[in-house]
Parts: structure tokens; C-alpha cells; sequence
């Protein structure tokens, strides 16, 4: 496909190896903050290929990893109520909540199927009156929009048996309190492109300001993700805490304007909670009050009233740590034995895109392959 | 049951989109009359010979014995249906086992409800499969059971093989250095399902590539190169046959992914739903591992069949390393291949 | 939650604010989108792509000029060394690159 395949050019990205091992006169920390970006790097080894330069910290990534396991027990509530059918993502139903997944829940009788854009949910509702179909809308401000259009047209067009339940987060309060807590270990950090393509990176700028700490905004194929390495190092080495954009094809500075509007139309900004992160302050959005009738907390405010306990996360696993890039998911004591893809812990093992399930995956990960060459083969349940 | 929904009296082999109810499946009149004038007569069988069990020639001492149950939503897709899926996967099941195919059972479980046509279309693939396969279904059984109990049909089929010398070594005798080859290329029936499926309105939709493997495997032995061990990649894909070898062997299976073909329709939707085509099922693919020696005939034979045309080699096995399956991207870097956990999901993430 | 694809515009279906779609062609395939975020495309723009949902268009002069400046930037590499290089099959079973998935965010 075009503008995929050519970005995926081996000799390119050989070249750019070389050119950033040229570079660099020391070692630097950088952080890739979306989970695309963690996965792209572990599959196709670039982090390995830059070892010796560059120590890759993976962030906080992956929207369905931060989603708290209160939102997950409300989704899981509302599956169970008759005449719901709860749809989401994919990789969504998967993650476990404070007791199952929506894939538990199904298999327990509940309503859940996977889709995959909101715009099917809303396709399902309009075919079947009688049902209320339900989107769980999980997601940074790339998928915003998403559901943004989505709830707009089940306005317009009166479809009342549509709604949202709302787990959105944003990405640039969080990645503040990343700043501020990563020790000082962090020498710069690549932002998530597709993120960018929405938000623009203007605001990026008080972050570089404050904590001196280059951004560079950067895509996901293995030369896009090069070339963001490659010019965070450039900077680096020449000591400029700057912000740049190395993903100029799909990210303008001022994002897309008319995304922008129609995400301000139907959401605002509120304090949030992140899994493994606590509350972030801006950190989430919500329905405005002009939708509230399609905001599913409201349209089952009865059905939900006993789910509304917040239930703490296990606390052998490290998720928080590593989802705030202070431990690599291989220093967790439960990496690789007790959680593991299969019967994951922590969220950040459930999600494709999350960084323990990238690293069970992709990494030479010493505690799996121990495991591997002693006990039988790990199967499948 | 809420037969007013339904004709009084359906007519089985009618089109006048009457449906089965749970009287047909109840033993009495209308389950005897749909079995003589609707089921037997499109395997050819007489109605009047039909008991509990067949008696069918064999030869030699051995029988090789298989079975599997097909479950799939819609019955229909492009490239295929349940009935023909439940007759080529049994006897691809018998061959890559290194038997020669010969007789199945059929057995069905009708959700109350289900058009008579939608069965008829369905065993009407089945017996044009068991005919183009070169097996006869000679044992069936029907069952209808209430709305909601199964999704619409569900079908088991066992099937009967004759072994053939020389047995395949199987896995077990997987050597360093033996070539992995695919027979064609692969993920096409688990995208096709998917788009069926799940309203992705993708056009043009990919087509499965369910199919009978006899002809590749008959073509391998006709050249004299009896593969070291062959698998049709079924659920979970290549990679899970890989693995399956690998924990057998105690060998490491290396491929190179840009050797493993993948047509353009199912590459694409490949990258919009985010999932690896190693880990998506086919139908009429299989893996083949030959010594290093056999490659470019073992290819040339298989390239002579319809089912095995796009054959081609991807890797080779060699000693144990820490990982059980390694594959080699564009960058030129041996990762390990992860083992599919459940079925893929689309997924935005 | 990021895996967005680039797709050419084919045609606009339906013009409007709230439900406009357009027929999006990715590779081999092609797919109704819906375009709100992205009411200038025209027919022949590339378009990124998340979740049913067109999200940018995709500048390609940036596109190209990026690809032939790391061309021309990195010519000593551009002959790849052949030890870490996995042999290459010719022919019409040639690996279709589109394999890969990308992943976004």
C-alpha cells in the first residue's frame, strides 16, 4: 500500500541505524509514548538494532491499558443488562476489569461484541430498534473524533436506542506528570503521531519549555520511527531542548482544525483517572451536557448504581510502574510466570499494544526463555 | 414452539423457503421423509439401503481415522460454505496424516428455523466436495434442536483413510537443515470469514481458500518426494503449525517473512484490522517440510495443482535456539514469532 | 489505540457535515469512510484513516520529499550489507509488503 510500504524500506532503514549510531556520542533515555509506536519497535527489533545508543523506555501507550477497571466493571454491568448489547474494540474485551473481561462476560451470558469503528455500533443500532446498543468509547484523541461523528449522527437522526459510555483519555496532561516523575531519566521523548494528526503539537511547547526535554513527533512505520530517534538524538547531542516534527506528512502544528471542532462540540475535558497512573487532572473527556442523553452512565444510571465501587488493581503486579517507563516489563516479578498473555495480571499485558504483551511477544525476554527451554512448551488454553 | 412462524406441513426439497422445525429431527414421518426425499437422494443414496452403519472395503490392516466439528458464521462466504469446510478440512486432516481419503460420515445439528434451502445449498457443496475430493459419505445423522441452542447448523464429519507407504516421519523426524515450504498463500479463509462477518463492507471481499489438499499431496508422491512431515494450517495459522513442530521436534522453525506470500486483497485488510496473516487461519493451505535437497522439485510437483500453484519456500528448521519460532522482517533481524493465544480479533490498538 | 492507514480518496458518496462518506481505496481493497474531519479532501488525496474514520489528509510532497532526501542523505547504505539481509524471492510469488502491520497512536 502507498505511503505504508515505502516507509517500511529496509535499506532506509538501515541507513538511518548507521546514521544514528554515527551520532551519538553517548547513551540517551528516550520514551516512546504510544503503544504503535512500542510494538513497531519490538517487531521489528529496531530497539535491539539501537541498544548501544539509544535505550528505548516504553510510555503509557496503549489507551486500553489505562483504562481504569472501574469503566471496564460499569461495560461489564451494562452487558449484563437485558436488552444491552455492549460493543467496543477488539483488543478492549480482553482486558480484565476488577473480575473478568467483556469476554468473560459474554461467556457468562452477557451482550458483547467486538466492532471495528463506533460508526458498526451505530449500524447495529439503527437495524434493531428494540435493542440498546451500547459503545464502549475507550481511546486517546485519535479515536475521539471517532465517536465523536458517530454520536452527532445518532442525534441527528434520532437514534435513541444509541449511546456512548465514555473512557476517553488525553494524552498531553499525561504525559506532564510522566515528565515530572521520570526521575530525570528521560532525555526526550517521541509523541504519538496519530495523536498529533488530531491535536497538533503547539501545546507540546510548555512541556519542552518547562522540563528542557526535546519532543519529537513521530510515526510508526520502522523509517518513521527512525527518523523521529534520529532527530531527538540530533538534538540532544547538540544540547537543544526543542520540538520538532518528524512526521510532516500526516501531522500539521495546528492538527485538524475541523476535528478539533467536532471533538469540542460533543466532549470536554475532565479530571481522569488512569490505570497504573491515578487521577490526572485534564486527563479524560466526557460527554457535554447537550449529549447527555446519549451518555450511557446517564441513560442507565439504575442499572449501574451497584457497579459505581472502586476496586484496587493486584498488587503483585507492576503495571503502574511500568506503564510510567521506571521499570522495564521484564523487571517485574510476575512477567512471564504468573502473568502472562493467556492470564494476564495487568492491563498492560492484555492489549496488543501493551508494553508487557509487546515484550512477551517481540523481546528476548530472558525470564520467558528460561521458562521456555525448562518446563513443556507454553500452549494454549 | 411457536409454530405458526412455520408451514404446517414443510415439504422437504420444496423452495418455497420452508423451514425445518424439531418434528423432522423427532424420528416419525417427516424426519423420514426429509431423510428419503431430501438428504439421501444428494449422496446418492438409496433410501432403501440405508441402516444404522455402513460396511465399507478397506485395504490392508490399518485404517487411518479422523474427525472434526465445523462451526462457522455466515454458512456462506466467498470461497466457500460449512458444507464443503466440513468435507475438505476431514480430508485434508487424513491426508497430511499420509492417508489416502475414502469415507465419510456426516452429522448435522439444525437450529429449528433454518430454510430447507439453505441446507440443501449447503449439502449439495458437500457432496460436489466429497466428490471432487474422491470420497463417499456414506453414514449421517440429523439432529434439529431449539432456536438458539446452536447458530443455525453445526456439522461434524468423521472420515475413513487408507494409510500409505511410505508413512509421512511426521514432525518427530524433523531434521536442521530441512526447507519449510507453504502451498500457497496463506491467511485467505480467516479474512474472508472476518469480512463476511463482522460488516466491514471491504469490496472486493477476499475469497477463502478452502479446498481439497489431496491433488498437492498425490502430486508430491508421484514425484517420489514424500515430505518429512506436512500440516494444513488451520486455526492459528502458520504460526501455530510452527510451534506445534517446534515443541515436537525440539528444533527451532526460522522463516523469513518476506518469502511468505500473501495476496494483495488479504494484505490490506490485514493492516486495517492490525492483525499478522501468520496467525490467520486457512483452509486449503498447508505447511510442508522437505530436505534441503528436495526443495525445487517438491515446489515444481506442487506448482502443477490448482491448490498448491502459489507454492513457495519460507524458511528452514535449524538446531534449537531460545526461541521455538523465529522470524526474520524487513530489517533483517531474527525476532521471535509469538504463538496465537485465541482467535484474532479486529482491533484498533 | 492508534492504528490508522493511509487510503486514496475514490469518490465522495454523501456531502454533508454530520454523515459524510466517501469510498477510500487501501491497496487492493476499498472501504466506505466517513469524512467530517476531513471535509476538503478531494478525489485523489490520501487520506489516514482510524478506526472507519478519516482523520488527516496526508500531505505527499512531504511524503516524497522525506524519501528522497534519506535516499540522497544516505547513499553509502542505500547497498545494504548482504550479511544481515534475508534472501529474496523473485518472481510472481514475491512477498507482498503489505503484510506488516502497522500500528499507530
Amino acid at each position: 500500500m502507498q505511503y505504508l510500504n515505502d516507509f517500511r524500506d529496509p535499506k532506509l532503514a538501515r541507513g538511518l541505524v548507521e546514521r544514528i549510531r554515527c551520532r551519538a556520542t553517548r547513551r540517551w533515555t528516550l520514551m516512546e509514548v504510544c503503544g504503535g509506536q512500542t510494538h513497531s519497535l519490538l517487531r521489528h527489533g529496531i530497539d535491539s538494532e539501537l541498544a548501544d545508543v539509544v535505550e528505548m523506555i516504553h510510555g503509557p501507550g496503549c489507551p486500553v491499558c489505562v483504562t481504569p477497571s472501574r469503566s471496564i466493571d460499569l461495560a461489564i454491568a451494562l452487558s449484563r443488562s437485558p436488552g444491552v448489547l455492549l460493543t467496543s474494540f477488539g483488543d478492549m474485551l480482553r482486558v480484565p476489569g476488577s473480575d473478568g473481561s467483556l469476554l468473560d462476560s459474554r461467556a457468562a451470558g452477557g451482550e458483547v461484541v467486538g466492532v471495528y469503528s463506533p460508526l458498526e455500533s451505530l449500524r447495529l443500532a439503527k437495524e434493531d430498534p428494540s435493542r440498546q446498543v451500547v459503545f464502549f468509547a475507550v481511546g486517546f484523541e485519535t479515536t475521539a473524533p471517532a465517536t465523536a461523528v458517530a454520536i452527532r449522527q445518532a442525534a441527528r437522526d434520532g437514534v435513541h436506542n444509541f449511546s456512548l459510555l465514555v473512557s476517553h483519555v488525553t494524552v498531553l496532561p499525561a504525559m506532564r506528570k510522566l515528565a515530572e516523575e521520570a526521575d530525570r531519566r528521560l532525555d526526550g521523548f517521541l509523541a504519538a503521531g496519530h495523536v498529533c494528526a488530531v491535536t497538533g503539537f503547539e501545546r507540546y511547547q510548555a512541556l519542552v519549555d518547562d522540563y528542557r526535554t526535546p519532543i519529537v513527533v513521530t510515526g510508526f512505520e520502522p523509517v518513521d520511527l527512525l527518523v523521529g530517534i534520529d532527530r531527538c538524538v540530533e538534538l540532544l547531542e547538540a544540547g537543544r531542548a526543542e520540538l520538532s516534527n518528524a512526521y510532516g506528512r500526516t501531522v500539521q502544528s495546528g492538527g485538524n482544525p475541523e476535528a478539533q471542532r467536532i471533538v469540542e462540540e460533543v466532549y470536554q475535558v475532565v479530571d481522569a483517572p488512569w490505570r497504573g497512573f491515578g487521577p490526572i487532572a485534564g486527563g479524560g473527556l466526557r460527554l457535554r451536557d447537550a449529549y447527555r442523553d446519549f451518555d450511557a452512565e446517564f441513560r442507565f444510571a439504575e442499572q449501574l448504581d451497584g457497579s459505581r465501587a472502586v476496586v484496587g488493581e493486584s498488587s503483585v503486579c507492576r503495571s503502574g510502574d511500568v506503564l510510567a517507563g521506571r521499570i522495564k516489563p521484564t523487571q517485574c516479578e510476575a512477567f512471564g510466570t504468573r502473568c502472562r498473555p493467556e492470564s494476564p495480571l495487568g492491563a498492560p499485558m492484555v492489549s496488543s499494544e501493551g508494553a508487557c504483551a509487546a515484550y512477551y511477544r517481540y523481546a528476548n525476554h530472558s525470564r520467558t526463555v528460561v521458562t521456555t527451554i525448562e518446563k513443556p512448551e507454553p500452549r494454549p488454553s | 414452539m411457536n409454530s405458526d412462524a412455520y408451514p404446517a406441513c414443510p415439504v422437504p426439497g420444496s423452495s418455497d423457503g420452508s423451514r425445518i422445525t424439531l418434528a423432522h429431527g423427532e424420528g416419525g414421518r417427516l424426519m423420514r421423509s426429509m431423510l428419503r426425499d431430501g438428504i439421501l437422494p444428494i449422496f446418492g443414496i438409496d433410501a432403501g439401503r440405508a441402516g444404522d452403519a455402513t460396511a465399507v472395503p478397506i485395504q490392508g490392516g490399518r485404517i487411518a481415522f479422523a474427525t472434526d466439528g465445523y462451526v462457522v458464521s455466515p454458512l456462506f462466504f466467498p470461497g466457500g460454505d460449512i458444507g464443503k469446510l466440513a468435507v475438505f478440512g476431514t480430508v485434508n486432516d487424513l491426508a497430511v496424516s499420509g492417508a489416502t481419503p475414502r469415507w465419510l460420515s456426516l452429522g448435522l445439528v439444525i437450529e429449528e428455523g433454518l430454510p430447507w434451502e439453505t441446507l440443501e445449498a449447503v449439502l449439495r457443496s458437500a457432496a460436489a466436495s466429497a466428490d471432487e475430493a474422491g470420497v463417499r459419505i456414506v453414514t449421517g445423522d440429523t439432529k434439529v434442536v431449539p432456536r438458539g441452542t446452536v447458530d443455525a447448523l453445526f456439522i461434524t464429519t468423521s472420515g475413513i483413510g487408507e494409510p500409505v507407504e511410505p508413512e509421512p516421519v511426521g514432525p518427530t523426524g524433523l531434521r536442521p537443515g530441512d526447507e519449510l515450504l507453504v502451498t500457497n498463500s496463506i491467511a485467505r479463509h480467516g479474512i474472508a470469514v472476518m469480512a463476511a462477518r463482522d460488516g466491514l463492507a471491504i469490496e472486493p471481499r477476499p475469497s477463502s481458500d478452502c479446498a481439497s489438499l489431496v491433488p498437492a499431496i498425490e502430486a508430491l508422491r508421484g514425484a517420489g518426494l514424500p515430505p518429512r512431515a506436512m500440516r494444513d494450517a488451520t486455526r492459528g495459522g502458520v504460526a501455530a503449525v510452527l510451534h506445534e513442530w517446534a515443541a515436537e521436534s525440539r528444533l527451532t522453525m526460522s522463516i523469513d517473512e518476506t518469502l511468505v506470500p500473501v495476496d494483495p486483497t488479504v494484505a490490506a485488510v490485514c493492516e486495517l484490522l492490525g492483525l499478522d496473516p501468520l496467525h490467520v487461519a486457512n483452509e486449503g493451505t498447508m505447511v510442508v517440510a522437505v530436505s534441503a535437497g528436495d526443495v525445487e522439485p517438491a515446489l515444481a510437483a506442487l506448482r502443477t495443482t490448482d491448490v498448491a500453484r502459489g507454492a513457495t519456500r519460507i524458511g528452514r528448521v535449524i538446531g534449537r535456539q531460545s526461541a521455538p519460532v523465529i522470524v526474520t522482517r524487513g530489517l533483517g533481524r531474527p525476532l521471535p514469532l509469538d504463538e496465537p493465544l485465541g482467535a484474532p480479533m479486529p482491533r484498533i490498538c | 489505540m492508534c492504528l490508522a492507514v493511509p487510503g486514496r480518496v475514490v469518490r465522495w458518496i454523501e456531502v454533508d457535515p454530520i454523515s459524510a462518506i466517501a469510498e477510500v481505496e487501501f491497496g487492493a481493497v476499498h472501504r466506505i469512510c466517513h469524512m467530517a474531519c476531513v471535509p476538503d479532501a478531494v478525489p485523489g488525496d490520501f487520506v489516514i484513516v482510524h478506526a472507519g474514520v478519516a482523520i488527516s489528509i496526508l500531505d505527499t510532497d512531504q511524503a516524497d520529499r522525506l524519501l528522497t532526501d534519506l535516499a540522497s542523505a544516505l547513499p553509502s547504505q542505500m547497498d545494504a550489507s548482504p550479511a544481515i539481509i534475508p534472501e529474496r524471492q523473485t518472481g510472481e510469488h514475491r512477498i507482498d509488503r503489505d503484510t506488516e502491520s502497522p500500528r499507530g497512536g
